[in-house]
């Protein structure tokens, strides 16, 4: 019962950041619901008893990657004058567009029948442990795995190498 | 050999001859050209002497079939009878005589190769024409002479004074003689229809036995043929074209226009006499045709002071003979014309163009006269041409016409009144024609008079020949009265042709033939005597063309027939052109197209907006195709 | 142990559409290209949060596994999307998106 209120609370919340998210004239300002959005998204993990990937997304999405952004937007110093302005007609057929595409979302998933095979533990299952998910992931998945970090190799070199200031010439 | 061999040879040696001289024939000498040519067609005459021997009833060469269907069926072949054989000798025998001239003729000429090559596909295409065994093979002859024709008389295209009218007269030979291959084609398709093959002997044994053929059927199918034969013989409404036709060579015009092409016409109507018997009013309307042609040409002649157009007029009006006797139904008759005419007229176009080729291309009869002293041997074998085509009496022109006045007489006195009127015509405007000419005196140009000469050896051989001949070609078919044994010989040579022992044609009696003859006999005397008085004696002189008044002048001017027809047809499709060019080309076609193009430009500049490089649209598209694949998955229900 | 409630799904397939488009909404409204990039990662995450909801309704752990790879190639994208913003920011002194629209036809 509390679970389920819980759940639901959390829910309007992580919309209610999202929409801040992309409203919000101020960049940092949008930066930070994001990192909220994210509080509230791990939370909800939580709920279904994913734990791990609860403490992930926080490690990893708010923890890192939203640093990044951060640091990103206070180098280019940015703030609420040199924000670019969107014309009126841009923010009436986004809306629309995005309002249509909610609604055949909603429309092509309703009459789906959510098949649960005999066995299947309906209620919280344990799946989001630590230890079954790294069962599964260090012997069926280990070889994505691996190779994972060969991405991560690419992206750093790719990061600093383009980032870096050009010498200058000395002429 | 066999019969089948022979024909092969004789259809496939005019072609190799032609083709030979065509890609070969520039880098040839002229001798070896022209030697060619004559010596290919000399031997097709053998070759045809040799069937002429050899062939008694009607042999069908089968070659194969070209396509087989339920309703009908249509065969390749050949159909080597007594009728196809004659006229083979007549086209291979005259066309050797006229190549040889040709020889002559021509020697000055660039083109050699090329007129030896026309001359020879003509002879092939003829041949096609006569040999066929169907209807088809007789179409594929048929055009095939009139390309030939049209190549030949726009000869000398290139003229600098005269290439423009050559090439006029070419295409009017040409859309003339289409129209009436119009009425050929509509023949074959009625033909297919009402008797499912178009082989003659099928045909011919298919009317023999009652056939279940309707006579408006029949009487649709002989129409159609004689609109055809109209076209290639020159009768009203199609005759226009041959006095164009004058515009080519002369041994083109002795060839094509005299003995052989425009007899194709009435060769057609003689093979198809089986359907022309079953249906009496087209032989009817070709009686009456036939008289209105020859009495209008033979008006049209008796004013004309070009050499070739007088004899061009002249061969409308024999032709116009010849539609009478198939409207007779005397068909053998026709072609003992078409004989005798073969022989006169080729004589009289060749000495008419010995007399140009000495009078250095001049061609207006009254800047000639005495050339009697120049040109012995033209001038006798003219005056031969001349007696035998008026019909002077014992000549082969004599026995052919009095044939053919001898039916109509028996058929109908009046209208063999009118046409004893067209024979007076004839006989006056080419004795004009021959005083006019070679006798009295010269009424030239002194320096042409200076440079005149006979004609070299090559030239006069084959008028000698054709001059003998037209002398006792008469024997061929005489009447009753003399040889009693050998009479009408080529009335029973023809006996045997599909169809025409169904004909049953008495000639007239004794006494009546011996009367007519007398008339004719008469006539012919009376107006040479006339016209030597006439021209020679009174010295009355041909006008210059402003002088002509009254009907001299009508005739002078053909009877207008050429403005008449350019009034009446003509004028309209141009008419018609020009209208379509401003209004349906520049409103309709062009601003369509124009417009659909503009479209095009405009619709791709509208596209063109949407690459704008602007992100934000490109991702507002993205969700917009997102939402219309998720609704067409949707819509689609599975 | 937590007690066994049985998960709603249907709200969780409601909140992550949600979510998605809320994503998809910013990404084609907003102009700072740095708030673009976190609107995609919106998205990302709506993603994420479906394919978690249903890895616990079937038991499976397949899909928490991608989600653990979707987390880690997004990491890598911002990280190298973010360099290639700054060496623009370097040329054009601006982050707004529509400047780059060279490629118009």
């Amino acid at each position: 019962m509390i679970a389920t209120i819980l759940t639901q609370i959390l829910g309007a919340l992580t919309v209610a950041a999202a929409l801040m998210v992309v409203i919000s004239k101020h960049p940092v300002r949008s930066v930070l619901y994001l990192v909220v959005t994210f509080f509230f998204i791990s939370g909800l993990y939580i709920m279904m008893n994913a734990q791990f990937l609860a403490i992930v997304n926080l490690i990893v999405y708010a923890g890192a990657i939203m640093v990044l952004f951060l640091f990103v937007l206070m180098l280019l110093n940015l703030n609420k004058e040199s924000e670019p302005k969107t014309p009126t007609l841009s923010w009436i057929i986004a809306s629309i567009a995005a309002g249509t595409l909610f609604v055949v979302f909603i429309a092509a998933l309703k009459d789906i029948v959510l098949v649960s095979q005999p066995g299947d533990n309906v209620a919280l299952s344990n799946i989001g442990l630590v230890k079954n998910l790294g069962n599964t992931l260090f012997t069926k998945y280990v070889v994505p795995f691996e190779i994972s970090s060969i991405l991560f190799i690419s992206a750093m070199v790719g990061a600093i190498l383009l980032a870096k200031r050009e010498k200058q010439m000395i002429d | 050999m066999r019969v089948e061999g022979l024909v092969f040879i004789l259809l496939a040696l005019p072609l190799l001859g032609g083709l030979i001289n065509g890609m070969l024939g520039k880098h040839l000498p002229k001798n070896i050209s022209g030697a060619l040519g004559t010596g290919v067609i000399f031997t097709c005459f053998l070759i045809v002497l040799t069937l002429f021997n050899k062939v008694n009833s009607p042999v069908q060469v089968d070659v194969f079939t070209l396509l087989k269907l339920d309703q009908f069926s249509i065969q390749i072949n050949f159909l080597i009878d007594h009728l196809s054989i004659w006229m083979a000798l007549i086209i291979t025998g005259i066309g050797t005589l006229i190549h040889l001239f040709s020889m002559g003729y021509m020697k000055d000429d660039e083109g050699y190769y090329k007129f030896f090559t026309y001359l020879n596909l003509f002879i092939f295409a003829m041949l096609l024409l006569v040999l066929g065994g169907n209807y088809l093979i007789l179409f594929f002859g048929w055009e095939g002479v009139g390309i030939c024709s049209f190549l030949l008389i726009g000869f000398h295209y290139s003229d600098p004074k005269k290439g423009i009218a050559n090439s006029l007269a070419a295409r009017k030979a040409f859309v003339m003689n289409r129209i009436g291959d119009a009425g050929l084609i509509f023949a074959i398709f009625m033909l297919l229809n009402a008797f499912g093959t178009l082989n003659f002997l099928e045909i011919a044994q298919t009317v023999e036995q009652m056939p279940t053929v309707s006579t408006v059927m029949f009487l649709g199918i002989t129409l159609c043929l004689f609109l055809a034969a109209t076209g290639k013989s020159a009768q009203i409404p199609l005759f226009t074209w041959l006095p164009d036709a004058m515009a080519g060579p002369t041994p083109v015009s002795a060839l094509i226009h005299a003995a052989t092409m425009v007899t194709a016409g009435i060769y057609l109507v003689a093979r198809s006499n089986f359907l022309f018997e079953m249906a009496p009013l087209t032989k009817d309307i070709m009686l009456y045709v036939g008289v209105a042609t020859s009495i209008a040409a033979a008006f049209m002649a008796l004013r004309q002071n070009d050499i070739k157009k007088v004899l061009a007029y002249s061969t409308v009006s024999q032709l116009g003979l010849m539609v009478v006797a198939l409207g007779l139904g005397a068909y053998s008759v026709a072609i003992f014309h078409v004989t005798t005419h073969a022989f006169f007229k080729a004589l009289l176009f060749l000495g008419s163009g010995s007399v140009i080729h000495g009078m250095h291309h001049e061609q207006d009869i009254r800047k000639m006269g005495g050339l009697r002293k120049i040109m012995p041997i033209t001038h006798w074998t003219f005056l031969i041409g001349t007696l035998a085509i008026s019909g002077f009496p014992l000549l082969s022109g004599f026995f052919s016409k009095d044939e053919i006045l001898g039916h109509l007489f028996s058929y109908n006195p009046l209208i063999y009144g009118l046409l004893m009127v067209s024979v007076a015509m004839t006989a006056i405007y080419m004795f004009r024609l021959y005083f006019l000419t070679f006798h009295g005196d010269y009424r030239g140009d002194k320096h042409t008079w200076d440079h005149a000469h006979e004609s070299p050896l090559n030239m006069t051989i084959p008028l000698m020949i054709l001059a003998v001949f037209s002398i006792f070609g008469g024997l061929l078919n005489l009447p009753g009265l003399f040889f009693h044994d050998s009479a009408h010989w080529l009335t029973g040579y023809l006996h045997s042709i599909p169809g025409m022992h169904l004909i049953e044609h008495a000639s007239p009696d004794m006494n009546t033939t011996l009367g007519l003859m007398g008339i004719a006999s008469l006539l012919s005397i009376g107006v040479l005597l006339w016209a030597f008085q006439n021209y020679v004696r009174k010295g009355s002189l041909a006008k210059g063309d402003e002088a002509l008044k009254g009907w001299e002048k009508v005739s002078n001017r053909k009877l207008y027939w050429d403005e008449m027809y350019h009034m009446l047809f003509v004028k309209p499709v141009e008419w018609l052109g020009v209208q379509t060019q401003n209004i349906v080309e520049e409103r309709g076609i062009k601003s369509g197209i124009d417009g659909f193009t503009n479209l095009i430009g405009r619709a791709g500049n509208l596209l063109r907006r949407l690459q704008n490089g602007s992100v934000s649209s490109y991702l507002s598209w993205m969700v917009i195709g997102m939402i219309l694949f998720v609704v067409f998955y949707l819509i689609k229900g599975n | 142990m937590p007690q066994a409630t049985p998960i709603n799904v249907d709200f969780y397939v409601i909140l992550a559409t949600l979510l998605f488009v809320i994503g998809a909404f910013g990404v084609m409204i907003r102009r700072n290209m740095i708030v673009l990039l976190m609107c995609i990662e919106l998205m990302l995450n709506a993603v994420n949060l479906l394919m978690v909801t249903f890895s616990c309704y079937y038991n499976n752990a397949d899909a928490q596994i991608f989600v653990f790879f979707i987390i880690v190639v997004a990491a890598a994208e911002a990280t190298v999307g973010l360099s290639i913003l700054i060496l623009a920011y370097r040329q054009l002194r601006t982050i707004d998106i529509s400047i780059f629209n060279k490629l118009k036809g």
